[in-house]
């Protein structure tokens, strides 16, 4: 299988571990895989991103711009800050709440998402989730990464199976908690399939 | 036993495989992990440390050497300025067994001041350097790196960049580890005395030396080509190597050389790989290290090959390659017609999103104790390498210079000599106040400086990870060696007003710094509070109805869980930490806390 998934958020989202539970999946299920992290300065709140690639001919660490067939995005102006790397056809999962930088809040500008989830809706194939109220549902804003990952893998996107995920999600969470993100994994593959039965030329 | 690792777990189990007895180093985006990962391999014979600083790393390392040990030193580049001093002498003494310099260069650059090109100062050192351009290459190569540092009894650098210290990959990694065997330091005054003598001669050796590893690493295997022999060829070192065979995927006809070794360089290889090619591309990132190599060559050998590259304008000089850069340079090169991606047109302008102190962070507070204590008054705010550069950012704005680990101390003392009104402050962190800051504030007070030493002892090294440090006493080996206190440190050298407090008691703090400032000659002031990273806090602050949303607490303060939604402030609770902080800064009284989550 060859596959590439870009992960986008803001450092402190969870992003790291969503990369780790799709890099570890792809191999259970036999696959080549090389990921890259940000690390560092940009974590403090700054945009950060994974790439995954799944396959044996990938070298670059990076994915070349148009070649994701799935961006994972926890922030719906980090989709569309790294929006050139979707290829054509690929999916973009968003997470429609808005993370405001700082110097929004000072300068006021009014940023909350809504724009970005326009120009998304108009130009990208897209599956939206309200992150916000899903966390919610679960009582904690620590879910998102999980849900995001459920979103994914029920758009049948990613080339994964639901049962391999399930499997590495577990192993990669607190036990005490591994219960609720397993609960959070599925009721984001809830929303996923809905897409997933869903002809791309008509989302 | 196959693993999923970063690019610097591979150097670090290449390293254990390598049999290495002593590991050294200090913290530094993108090098960190190395040690990181090797502490979760402890094994009798292993001796592990983050030390004080990069030059107390090399030296602990380079005595393990000439003890016949194998040595690892591990450090981002910068870090390798701090080390030059003993790293040039060293390169002259030798070692007898094996140590490897890794040098994490960081180009972008992402996470640092410079962008320096390690590879140079391999060749300044006369010493080699290998440059891995994959996780997998890393982990084989450190191993080599090894096996020629004991071979030709030189230290030697080990200069991987970002993406390769930050890729994952899956590698073949030992089940257990046995450290190499050795015979213990020979006393030999004539060798490990350097004296101007020594060094002359050594210094003759060294260069025959270099000419014949040239020749050596003309036969190592990851100097290579693919692809046919074609009048136009790709050269390429590093991570660029790995971008390059990513676009000739579709071009197998186009010569793809790689250099591994920048120095010495393998003069035998790249000449017979030179041979039928008319135009010849090189593609690095930082320095163009190789480029000018060929262009040597090229000089000595009278060849007509065109070679193109930083110095043609072709090849970007600043920042990063990437897969897609690097398409464009070879497609135009090459004169192919791969079709590139078109760029998505009318994408809505995007918010900035530039990193910021964490919510809660207790830097926040102990600025903004400074600056409401200093306000109306001229003054110097140096700042130093570490989370709290970030004070610089609005609404803060803390941080009127920054230059290299340590600089904060000395440069506000520099200002306190030329400007007699002005009040000058140095902010350092705990972690940089051990490597760094101590012989700067020597120096104040030995040269009658008037400066307020701000130490912000949040007790760890936050920004690459939080590391232990000797402030705190846990040390890699999993000893308690026992807190080094800062206060009796800098109550030793001599200063008059040494205070602790705590930032988040804003009024207590305010007073201590109009206090300290006021005073003559050299003070300090320990602004103690735990990272909210390490130290999980439950409690919450809430808006409560007596919020007449004047905003204060978002515009003085800046921090990240405070929100105006629709003109209205509000807590975002999964980020707060019940600092308190804009509780205190509310005119109102309109924000509680102590609420627990």
């Amino acid at each position: 299988m060859t596959k590439d998934i870009l992960i986008t958020g803001v450092g402190g989202q969870g992003t790291v571990l969503a990369s780790k539970i799709i890099a570890a999946s792809a191999m259970t299920e036999g696959n080549t895989v090389h990921s890259a992290e940000t690390i560092g300065m940009a974590q403090r709140g700054g945009p950060v991103t994974s790439h995954v690639r799944i396959g044996d001919t990938a070298y670059s660490p990076l994915i070349p711009l148009g070649k994701a067939d799935v961006i994972l995005g926890f922030e719906p102006s980090e989709v569309v800050r790294n929006i050139n790397y979707l290829s054509p056809e690929g999916l973009a999962v968003v997470n429609t709440t808005a993370v405001k930088p700082v110097t929004e809040s000072l300068s006021r500008s009014g940023y909350d998402g809504s724009e970005m989830i326009e120009y998304l809706k108009k130009n990208v194939r897209c599956v939206f989730v309200d992150g916000d109220r899903e966390c919610r549902k679960l009582g904690s804003a620590k879910f998102l990464n999980i849900i995001l990952l459920g979103v994914a893998c029920g758009s049948g996107e990613l080339g994964i199976s639901k049962e391999t995920m399930l499997e590495e999600t577990g192993k990669r969470v607190p036990a005490k908690f591994r219960e609720a993100n397993i609960k959070a994994f599925l009721a984001g593959f809830e929303i996923g399939e809905q897409v997933f039965n869903i002809p791309p030329r008509d989302l | 036993m196959k693993e999923y690792v970063m690019g610097n777990g591979a150097i670090a189990l290449g390293a254990l495989k390598a049999g290495v007895n002593v590991v050294c180093g200090y913290p530094g985006t993108p090098s960190s992990e190395i040690i990181e990962t090797i502490s979760k391999y402890p094994h009798e014979g292993l001796h592990l440390e983050w030390s004080v600083n990069e030059k107390a790393a090399l030296e602990v390392a380079a005595a393990a050497a000439y003890s016949g040990a194998r040595a690892l030193v591990t450090m981002k580049q910068v870090g390798l300025n701090v080390a030059s001093d003993p790293l040039m002498s060293l390169a002259y003494v030798g070692v007898e067994g094996g140590m490897v310099i890794v040098s994490a260069d960081d180009p972008g650059p992402i996470s640092s001041q410079t962008e320096q090109d390690s590879r140079r100062f391999a060749e300044f050192a006369r010493i080699p350097v290998f440059d891995p351009c994959s996780p997998e290459d890393a982990f084989e190569m450190i191993q080599d790196a090894f096996a020629y540092s004991e071979k030709y009894k030189t230290p030697v650098i080990f200069r991987p960049t970002t993406r390769v210290c930050h890729g994952y990959a899956t590698i073949d990694a030992a089940d257990s580890y046995t450290p190499k065997v050795f015979d213990g330091f020979k006393k030999d005054a004539g060798r490990f005395v350097i004296f101007p003598r020594l060094s002359y001669k050594n210094h003759g050796i060294i260069e025959d030396r270099n000419v014949h590893i040239g020749e050596d690493f003309s036969l190592y295997k990851y100097n290579s080509s693919d692809g046919a022999s074609s009048s136009k060829a790709v050269l390429a070192g590093g991570i660029s190597y790995m971008y390059a065979k990513e676009f000739l995927k579709d071009h197998p006809e186009t010569k793809l050389i790689r250099i591994a070794t920048a120095f010495p360089f393998p003069e035998s290889f790249m000449l017979k790989e030179l041979d039928g090619v008319d135009e010849l591309i090189c593609l690095e990132e930082l320095s163009p290290y190789l480029e000018e190599q060929v262009l040597k060559l090229a000089g000595k050998h009278k060849l007509s090959v065109k070679v193109f590259g930083k110095l043609t304008s072709h090849v970007p000089h600043m920042g990063e390659n990437s897969a897609d850069g690097i398409s464009k340079i070879l497609k135009s090169f090459l004169g192919t017609d791969d079709e590139l991606v078109p760029e998505r047109k009318d994408i809505p302008a995007l918010p900035a999103r530039p990193p910021v102190l964490c919510a809660g962070c207790p830097h926040r507070a102990s600025f903004y104790a400074v600056k409401k204590a200093m306000a109306g008054k001229k003054t110097y705010y140096c700042g130093d390498i570490g989370c709290y550069t970030l004070g610089n950012a609005m609404p803060l704005d803390m941080v009127d210079t920054c230059l290299c680990m340590g600089a904060g101390v000395t440069m506000a003392q520099g200002f306190s000599h030329i400007d007699k009104e002005g009040k000058a402050f140095a902010f350092i962190g705990d972690s940089t106040f051990f490597a760094s800051g101590i012989t700067g504030v020597v120096n104040a007070v030995f040269n009658e400086a008037d400066i307020t030493v701000c130490i912000l002892d949040n007790s760890t090294t936050a920004m690459t990870g939080h590391q232990p440090h000797p402030g705190t006493g846990k040390n890699m080996m999993g000893h308690d060696a026992g807190a080094i206190s800062i206060p009796k440190i800098l109550e030793g050298i001599g200063l008059k007003k040494v205070v602790t407090v705590d930032p988040l008691n804003l009024d207590k703090a305010i007073h201590t710094v109009k206090e300290c400032a006021d005073l003559p000659g050299v003070k300090a002031i320990i602004f103690k509070s735990p990272c909210i990273a390490i130290e999980k806090s439950s409690t919450k602050c809430m808006v409560t109805d007596a919020c007449i949303n004047c905003r204060k607490c978002i515009l003085e303060t800046g921090c990240p869980a405070l929100n105006d939604v629709g003109g209205n402030v509000k807590i975002d609770a999964s980020l707060c930490t019940g600092c308190t902080l804009c509780m205190q800064v509310c005119p109102k009284e309109a924000i509680g806390g102590g609420c627990v989550d």
